[in-house]
């Protein structure tokens, strides 16, 4: 394809959507089902006892391209960690793309390719795709859908957490969120995007008695923790010393007045298991790639129990020895002005 | 004295019952996010006082911006200020229905925006205290020095002594209950005014101050001096890392060489006598049209932020907090700001 910037002409339908497809979508996803070109891909049965789990997500992140990443990697790991966050093997996905008239070619063969190593290294196939093209001024904006099999007898939902578990955080808070609005704001800092698949991670917890999975995507630690809390109507408490943050991303929430607590990741799940596993599961999710950083944060214990944070929600020990009860992300983030 | 036994001494607290405020909105939003009240013995209450600006902000204000963007001007503002009520309308509102409002991180940012932009007429949403005025007058110094003419500002800019000597002074006329024992001062402003601002209301109502940081530990030692100090008019600073008695000098002559006092509205309050300020006259043409703007309608008659603001009554404690004012349908500015007090005590359930 000699094209430098995607025109309407991308989206005609006709012998340069072909060559568009062919060039740089076909090459690098390179599937057997895909490559079939039919009009919907056909896929072998689940086994016995299996049951299907359905998930879809669009991404529509500026920049396009960021440190740690792109949108490519971003739309293949938010739907996989989703199919994942319910105790299912995640198998397919699909890529639909939506692409502006004036995009650079190089940028989007950079972002299908990213795309395509992720969906490998998350152990997924991409089995069918659509591309259109609109007026607009260069952007991209993806659509996938992931579909997955769980196991008989999983069952990992958020209404499940009991009082006496332990909850678990697979890394640093606020990682993602930082470096997109650093370079939105051409702040120069160092941080990057945690975006990633965690199905290394999920893979060896399936034996033990996990209850709940959540990403921590939009909205943060202190969105999902409360979400969790109200779906299984328990108390989810934190020591919020305990939360990991990177030193970078603490500095840069400091100068802006963020807290990490409500800051989005796209790499990073929080675990909710029986305490007679807890060690277990984090010693499993430290081993796993992306899981370093793992540690305990916080209980779950019943409402009504403690004296102080005895309703239904979540509650943040806080390092100076305070206790305060926390809400879902309200209002933007946004940086304060004095 | 070390951090346990401040702690022990906060906790065990049996003294006269102490009303402390804490002026600055960053300190109101410190406080919830480090769990301040859960550590405080009963008798010490704490207050959150009108120091985040956009609380302050009177509705004629915001009504003068929305009607600048309605003669086709470009509205560049903080982020926190989108989002605030006018009498009937925010920023906000009139972008969705097409109105061109630029939020930007810094004043100087619009240098910019204007630049790439010759033809439109930018608006810069002045508002803040002592702490953002130099970035203003920054801004000022770039417009003036280089001629450029497609910038203005609108200015609502306030003081911080003169609205704490108004608070006290109403106090002083109350029947109930409003005193108040002691000022947790701005961090941010002291490190541009330094803390002798304070000096004359303090011996003037016999009334501690503690200049404090934003971190537990700086909060705590900051409260457990105030309230060392009770009945005492003395202004001590716990936050001497940055903040000194003298202040920024530089920043304070920039400032001067741009703005003069004024009377200013604040909102809920009214005019406070000379706590605001204006640019001085020969620099009018870059005002957008700041004066005058002293009227103050309510979005809903029932919002109480101006009682809120001065401490008569908790947020909890007006009609509408959290049943038709919250964080996403706001019908005063104090639920707005992450700094303002209602919203602090709506996300974070604080009920002390």
């Amino acid at each position: 394809m000699s094209d430098k910037n995607i025109t309407m002409l991308h989206g005609s339908g006709g012998a340069a959507t072909s060559e568009l497809i062919g060039d740089i979508f076909a090459k690098e996803f390179d599937d057997a089902v895909l490559d079939a070109m039919e009009d919907a891909a056909v896929l072998p049965p689940m086994k016995e006892g299996e049951r299907l789990a359905v998930t879809t997500d669009s991404f529509v992140v500026t920049p396009v391209e960021f440190r740690g990443g792109d949108i490519g990697r971003l739309a293949v790991c938010g739907t996989v960690n989703d199919l994942l966050m319910r105790g299912a093997v995640p198998k397919y996905i699909t890529s639909g793309w939506i692409l502006e008239v004036g995009l650079e070619v190089d940028l989007l063969k950079r972002v299908v390719k990213s795309m395509a190593d992720t969906a490998r290294e998350a152990g997924v196939r991409i089995v069918c795709g659509d591309t259109k093209v609109v007026e607009g001024s260069g952007g991209i904006f993806v659509n996938t859908t992931g579909v997955g099999f769980v196991p008989g007898g999983v069952d990992i939902s958020a209404s499940n957490a009991k009082p006496g578990d332990v909850i678990i955080v697979s890394g640093t808070m606020g990682d993602h969120h930082a470096a997109i609005l650093s370079e939105r704001m051409s702040i120069d800092t160092d941080i990057s995007s945690d975006v990633a698949p965690l199905t290394d991670m999920c893979k060896e917890l399936s034996g033990l008695k996990i209850h709940t999975l959540r990403d921590v995507t939009r909205g943060g630690l202190g969105t999902v923790c409360k979400e969790l809390a109200d779906a299984s109507h328990t108390v989810f408490v934190l020591n919020e010393e305990d939360i990991p943050v990177d030193d970078k991303v603490k500095d840069f929430c400091k100068i802006l007045g963020l807290d990490p607590m409500y800051m989005g990741n796209e790499g990073k799940m929080v675990c909710i298991v029986d305490p007679s596993d807890a060690d277990e599961a984090l010693g499993i999710i430290r081993r796993s790639n992306y899981g370093q950083n793992a540690g305990i944060i916080g209980y779950v214990t019943a409402p009504g129990e403690d004296k102080i944070m005895n309703e239904v929600g979540l509650y943040g020990k806080t390092a100076i020895g305070g206790i305060r009860e926390l809400d879902v992300l309200q209002g933007e983030g946004l940086p304060r002005i004095c | 004295m070390d951090l346990k036994s401040i702690k022990n001494a906060l906790r065990e607290y049996d003294g006269p019952a102490m009303r402390i405020m804490e002026i600055c909105g960053s300190h109101t939003e410190a406080i919830s996010k480090h769990g301040i009240p859960s550590m405080l013995s009963d008798k010490i209450t704490l207050l959150s006082g009108p120091g985040c600006p956009v609380c302050v902000t009177q509705s004629a204000y915001i009504d003068k911006l929305i009607s600048l963007a309605g003669e086709g001007k470009v509205i560049a503002t903080f982020g926190d200020l989108i989002r605030v009520p006018g009498s009937s309308k925010s920023l906000n509102d009139i972008k969705g229905e097409g109105a061109r409002v630029e939020m930007v991180y810094s004043p100087l940012d619009t240098l910019e925006l204007a630049r790439n932009d010759p033809d439109s007429e930018y608006v810069f949403a002045a508002v803040g205290f002592e702490t953002t005025t130099p970035a203003y007058a920054l801004l000022m110094e770039e417009l003036v020095g280089n001629d450029i003419d497609n910038i203005k500002l609108l200015t609502a800019l306030k003081t911080m002594p003169e609205v704490i000597d108004s608070i006290l002074c109403a106090g002083e006329d109350e029947t109930d209950d409003v005193s108040i024992d002691g000022f947790i001062a701005p961090g941010h402003v002291s490190v541009v005014t330094g803390y002798e601002i304070f000096e004359p209301i303090a011996e003037r109502y016999s009334i501690p101050f503690g200049v404090a940081g934003f971190s537990g530990e700086e909060l705590l030692l900051a409260l457990y001096g105030i309230v060392s100090e009770r009945g005492r008019g003395v202004v001590k600073n716990y936050y001497p890392s940055v903040v000194t008695r003298e202040g920024n000098t530089h920043a304070k002559e920039l400032v001067g060489t741009y703005f003069e006092k004024c009377d200013a509205a604040w909102r809920g309050m009214g005019i406070v006598k000379d706590s605001g300020l204006r640019l001085k006259s020969e620099y009018s043409r870059y005002d957008a049209g700041s004066m005058g703007l002293d009227t103050d309608e309510k979005k809903n008659n029932a919002c109480c932020c101006d009682r809120v603001l001065m401490g008569k009554i908790r947020p909890y404690e007006c009609p509408l907090f959290g049943k038709l004012c919250v964080p996403l349908n706001p019908q005063g500015a104090c639920m707005v700001s992450t700094e303002g007090s209602c919203f602090n005590y709506y996300v974070n359930k604080r009920r002390d």
